[in-house]
């Protein structure tokens, strides 16, 4: 059973489509790559996968729990980092963290002890008491990371992580996700524009005004736009594309 | 009954959520608001001294210009003070209720609030531990301008601190449902300055928080109707008698109904496949 299965998704604002007919499936335990530029409509799908918005046309299921017939089992099995920052700045890292817990239903003891297993692994565990706002742009993300496996999800959602990272902070982060994913069997779909942050096994799905425009590992996508490199292939995608 | 024991129940019917968790979300929910509030002294100050500038210096000022004759509930004539204090404690909900909003379109801008919709909860129950948090908070607030005003000659009857807290808690969700109603219409943060002008004012001034309707009624009958059906003038009466140990049914009645109309529509209005969250694509 895919861990997250899309099908026929379409979306739009008013008369402008956001997402056309988007389908695609993510095996449980790999890492699943969706690149597009900006305006691409990645935001809008991770808005769709996790309720934000409704989907009213097409289909989402997340290990075969459809979102709009069972939102709360779906999203149960779900963590999300969004692109925007989504930490309280006015308490603790800690505070924060308890907070996500609760809202997953996690008794209190148990959350304290996730979240101070969570702080070791991202190396944070010291700043549990700080105030996030003094944290930087890196560790915040770390911590956003850590909240959003708390509730141990199947599936974890990543919506352009590394934005205004700087380079060590990004490669930590996408390293520390690749880790999860190969020795914990966790699921990712990492949002992306950057096509450096893609390795040649990725899955990669490449969405473009609303469209996909091909899914593969990085072969199967330069094959597919006869080009050498993911580079060149995502920019014929996405220009051929315009140009149509 | 233990909570673990509970842990079969399913309110609201969603598959795989326990009672526990429902509990579990309700306190940190409760918590994080509590700490939010605490932490922004400058928010709590400003709570507690606005509606006694109001008693010192307003009430002090227009104790010999408005003279207040016996009404119900009072059974003698009363300071000016003591007739204003209800209607402060409404303040205090009233601006309780909106800076809940603000601070709910503020969470929405800054992206908190995603944290919480993404949560497996019912979106009506999120809100509705949200709307709890607020009220209890400025509930909390109208108890300590209570005790302040205890030494400026506002004594209730000892019953009275006691009687109040029902109507200050249902005044309180009314007008925390107000105010998430208004959230999940306000667009930006910067719209917030038109709820002051339009929303606060016009609720407090036409109402009876500040002079009795009949002294409205003498001055002009469209005004008087309009303080009549104002659902605040309601919430005002509630607290009023309350204090008093005295329970009033229809300003009982119209603060329920009201509450439940404003929070039905909120929760309308944060559902993601009907109300305007999408519209305004800023879930």
């Amino acid at each position: 059973m895919p861990a997250l299965e899309v099908e026929g998704l379409s979306h739009s604002f008013g008369k402008r489509s956001a997402l056309d007919q988007v389908s695609f499936a993510i095996r449980p335990g790999s890492f699943t790559v969706l690149l597009g530029q900006n305006g691409a409509g990645k935001t809008t799908l991770f808005n769709l996968i996790t309720r934000l918005y409704s989907n009213r046309t097409g289909s989402i299921r997340i290990f075969g729990i459809d979102v709009r017939k069972q939102p709360s089992r779906a999203l149960a099995q779900l963590g999300v980092v969004f692109q925007q920052r989504t930490i309280d700045l006015d308490i603790s890292v800690m505070q924060n963290l308890l907070y996500a817990a609760g809202l997953q239903g996690i008794a209190h003891a148990e959350a304290k002890r996730r979240a101070q297993t969570e702080l070791a692994r991202f190396e944070l565990t010291e700043r549990a008491r700080d105030q996030v706002r003094q944290l930087s742009g890196g560790q915040l993300r770390r911590i956003e990371i850590a909240r959003a496996l708390l509730h141990r999800p199947r599936l974890l959602l990543l919506d352009e992580p590394t934005v205004g990272l700087d380079i060590g902070s990004r490669q930590g982060i996408l390293d520390h996700v690749r880790r999860l994913c190969a020795e914990e069997g966790l699921g990712v779909l990492w949002a992306t524009h950057l096509i450096d942050e893609v390795h040649a096994d990725d899955q990669v799905i490449v969405l473009h005004v609303g469209r996909i425009r091909a899914i593969g590992d990085g072969a199967a996508i330069c094959a597919k736009a006869e080009a050498p490199d993911l580079r060149h292939a995502f920019t014929k995608l996405t220009t051929e594309a315009r140009a149509a | 009954m233990s909570v673990a024991s509970l842990d079969h129940g399913m309110p609201g019917g969603a598959p795989g959520l326990t009672l526990a968790h429902y509990l579990r979300a309700a306190r940190v929910i409760i918590t994080r608001e509590g700490l939010r509030f605490v932490y922004q002294r400058g928010r709590f100050i400003s709570a507690l001294v606005r509606p006694l500038v109001w008693l010192f210096i307003f009430a002090a000022g227009f104790r010999a210009v408005l003279g207040v004759s016996i009404q119900p509930p009072y059974q003698t004539y009363i300071l000016y003070e003591v007739y204003i204090t209800p209607g402060l404690l409404g303040m205090i909900l009233l601006f309780a209720g909106m800076q809940s909003s603000l601070a709910m379109v503020y969470d929405r801008e800054m992206g908190s609030m995603r944290v919480l919709l993404v949560s497996p909860l019912p979106r009506w129950y999120l809100l509705f531990c949200k709307l709890l948090a607020g009220t209890l908070i400025a509930v909390a607030q109208c108890y300590v301008f209570l005790a302040v005003a205890y030494w400026w000659e506002v004594e209730p009857p000892l019953i009275g601190y006691l009687t109040v807290l029902p109507a200050l808690l249902l005044a309180g969700f009314m007008l925390g449902s107000l105010g998430l109603l208004m959230s999940s219409f306000i667009k930006q943060l910067e719209n917030f300055a038109g709820v002051m002008n339009f929303v606060i004012f016009p609720m407090f001034f036409a109402s009876s928080a500040l002079y009795p309707l009949w002294r409205v009624r003498e001055s002009s009958v469209l005004l008087w109707q309009i303080c009549s059906i104002n659902p605040f003038t309601h919430a005002v009466e509630l607290i009023r008698f309350a204090l008093h140990g005295q329970f009033a049914l229809i300003p009982f009645a119209v603060t329920l109904g009201c509450t439940l109309v404003f929070l039905g529509i909120a929760v309308w209005g944060y559902d993601p496949g009907r109300g305007f969250m999408e519209a305004r694509r800023g879930a």
